[in-house]
């Protein structure tokens, strides 16, 4: 058992948390107590960012079935159609929506963060508090519009008659988690650079493109053989999309060593994104 | 006694931009690294252009309990002491200790969204300023009456006056409990009476629940009602602290005065613009040697701006805003309005404007200005390019006056009559 160095300890009176404020240096372990006692307030800004997403618009919550199931649609015609691109046996479109709901959640949660910081701009420079808590609130927040989303995906399975199968589906909660963390570690590389370089507002658009095609979504990555199908993997989206498909539709595609290759691509994303963060942090509120 | 704050040899480095206030972009950034590698390489120097300190070698020791004011000129460091202290920014050199929680009220509304009803905001702001969800339910009826907001609690904050908004902001922050609370500036919010309301509960904070507060403010009067002690900061430097009545004498003798007739550089960063034509610098003062130079009020003002242009042009639009400290518009010397044009050559150009009486009552007003060519587009343009101290000369020492003054100067007679 761990001893606490000797303090004998008082209920009575606790002593006050005292902070010593001095110039760091170089890279700033993250500290995942505080952000811990800040769950509240995490707790809050992701509700802010879901109850003020679709204020004031015509279709409300409806925007966030429309994207991945418009996508769906024109995947749908011009791939499953008229490419004639395989599905692993399943419907095309049950195929692409199985894998598009995942990615919208990524993508949304990837763009939301990269600019959270940029518009966070008043919080930053008046109020102190774990920075991280904005990127993350960014990423969960898209949580909500995900269920949304999956609803409808459930809604199209069962009028195709796919019943998911009850042994993989308690699987889909880690793929959910590879998805977070996959979109945290990239949102917090973006954000922390877009505090700098405005230019990632600008590589954003054409990044989330170029990813979304680099991601079997329109396509099964069992068109690869291996070893390639388990590189492509390093796409950790790659690991996340098929193991949607494997969990929910039952295709089998075992994608264990792809999903092991995504596993570890995303967790070095995601190592590599907070430390950046914290390294840059102190100069958030002079540069914002 | 023990110390809730200890501070030594503090500093801040600030790396100020060129002319144009710089536009990071990548492009820019691998330019910079060629230049500084070209320079280094030629004469194995470091890059040491371009910055100033904002702080240096602050040491002080604040008491538990005690009740602190942060004072000094426009640029004289207090906001980024302030901003150290709230962590908001790290220092550049030297240490502070604090002992206790740490709340800063460094803005009126921070955390506010505006789509959001004043429930919920209460919420969201009382999370981000560092209050438990269960603290806030505790205390949410009270917060509520002390705002004077009750019909309008589940109202989005959009539709509020801005009195409504700011006194609810303000009852949020003013019900925050940590051992150590910063405040900058933001009594000046709201009506008169609102004002005295929020005075009353800094006093009660301090007073009453022993709690230690460091309040920056350029309203001297609230300093001396408040502040049992001050510090006095100058070109990042303090430069005397001790008891409120002998730093404030002093800040007023030399300090206030200082900067009326003497040339202040704008690096405000709210800039926007062209850039084609900016306001480098500007000089103000009353000519009345009473008041030191400050403006005051039924007096004149007159500004030197020195304006630098990239090229030889000519403006239409040239002016200076007064506001108050709520935004409001109060006074706009436009050149538009005499119908004259100024014709700027390249490099720097002096300009003289003078407002012949300013009906402005004593206190502190935000001075903008404003800077277009001939075809409307704005060349540069500042809501708030620096506070300005407007002074009273004809009653005994600077800015004693009603609580429930307005704002525009008003010369009244009273004589009692026969029914």
């Amino acid at each position: 058992m761990p001893t606490r160095s000797g303090i004998p300890v008082s209920a009575r009176t606790p002593p006050l948390p005292v902070t010593v404020i001095r110039p760091s240096r170089g890279w700033v372990p993250v500290d995942l107590g505080e952000l811990w006692d800040h769950r509240e307030l995490l707790y809050f800004l992701v509700w802010r960012d879901v109850k003020v997403r679709y204020k004031q618009t015509f279709l409300g919550a409806v925007w966030a079935i429309l994207q991945p199931v418009a996508t769906m649609v024109v995947f749908s015609l011009f791939f499953g159609r008229l490419a004639g691109v395989p599905s692993d046996g399943v419907p095309y479109p049950v195929f692409s929506l199985a894998g598009l709901v995942p990615w919208t959640f990524f993508a949304t949660g990837l763009v939301q963060s990269a600019n959270s910081l940029v518009g966070s701009q008043n919080l930053l420079t008046k109020v102190y508090f774990p920075r991280l808590a904005i990127p993350i609130a960014a990423v969960l927040a898209g949580v909500v519009d995900f269920a949304i989303a999956f609803l409808v995906l459930l809604g199209l399975m069962l009028s195709y008659g796919i019943a998911p199968p009850a042994a993989r589906v308690l699987w889909l909660a880690p793929l959910l988690l590879l998805a977070f963390a996959t979109a945290l570690g990239v949102g917090l590389w973006l954000s922390a650079l877009n505090v700098r370089y405005r230019d990632v507002r600008y590589i954003l658009p054409f990044l989330v493109q170029l990813w979304l095609f680099a991601t079997p979504i329109a396509y099964p990555s069992s068109l690869l053989s291996e070893p390639w199908r388990t590189l492509y993997g390093l796409n950790p989206m790659a690991g996340v999309v098929e193991g949607f498909r494997w969990a929910l539709l039952g295709t089998d595609t075992a994608p264990g060593p792809i999903l092991a290759a995504s596993a570890a691509a995303s967790l070095a994303l995601l190592v590599s994104g907070a430390l950046y963060f914290r390294r840059m942090e102190k100069t958030f509120a002079d540069l914002v | 006694m023990s110390s809730a704050i200890q501070a030594e040899g503090l500093g801040k480095l600030y790396h100020v931009g060129s002319l144009v206030p710089r536009q990071d972009t990548l492009r820019d950034a691998l330019a910079r690294g060629a230049r500084r590698l070209a320079r280094w390489s030629r004469d194995g120097s470091r890059d040491g252009e371009g910055t100033f300190w904002a702080l240096r070698e602050v040491a002080f020791e604040v008491g538990r309990g005690e009740v602190v004011g942060l004072i000094g000129n426009n640029g004289a460091g207090k906001s980024t002491l302030l901003k150290i202290l709230a962590r908001i920014t790290e220092p550049t050199t030297g240490w502070a200790r604090v002992e206790g929680r740490i709340g800063s009220l460094l803005e009126v509304g921070t955390g506010f969204h505006s789509e959001l009803t004043g429930r919920e905001n209460l919420y969201l702001a009382g999370a981000i300023l560092g209050m438990k969800r269960a603290e806030i339910a505790r205390k949410f009826d009270e917060i509520v009456a002390f705002a004077e907001v009750e019909r309008f609690v589940d109202t989005p904050v959009k539709r509020y006056s801005s009195g409504m908004y700011l006194r609810l902001a303000f009852a949020v922050a003013a019900h925050l409990e940590p051992e150590i609370l910063l405040v900058d500036e933001v009594l000046a919010v709201g009506d008169a009476r609102f004002q005295k309301k929020c005075l009353g509960k800094m006093r009660d904070i301090s007073e009453r629940e022993g709690r230690t507060v460091l309040f920056v403010s350029h309203n001297m009067n609230a300093v001396q009602r408040l502040c049992g002690r001050c510090l006095l900061l100058d070109g990042g430097e303090l430069v005397l602290q001790g008891p409120t009545p002998e730093v404030v004498a002093r800040h007023l003798g030399s300090g206030a005065a200082a900067e009326a007739e003497r040339w202040i550089a704008l690096t405000g960063p709210r800039r926007s613009g062209t850039g084609e034509a900016r306001f480098r610098a500007l000089r103000y003062g009353s000519g009345s040697e009473a008041a030191a130079g400050q403006p005051y009020s039924g007096g004149p003002l007159e500004l030197l701006l020195d304006i630098e242009a990239a090229e030889a042009r000519t403006v239409s639009g040239l002016g200076v805003t007064l506001y108050d400290r709520n935004g409001t518009k109060l006074v706009n010397a436009d050149i538009l309005s005499l119908g004259r044009v100024v014709a700027l050559r390249p490099g720097h150009n002096r300009i003289r404007l003078r407002i012949e009486a300013l009906h402005l009552n004593p206190g502190t007003y935000v001075l903008g200005l404003w800077l277009a060519d001939s075809g409307g587009t704005v060349l540069d343009y500042s809501d708030s390019a620096l506070e300005l101290e407007v002074v009273d000369l004809e009653r005994e020492g600077f800015g004693a006056r009603p609580v429930s003054d307005g704002a525009v100067e008003c010369r009244f007679t009273v004589a009692e009559e026969e029914p």
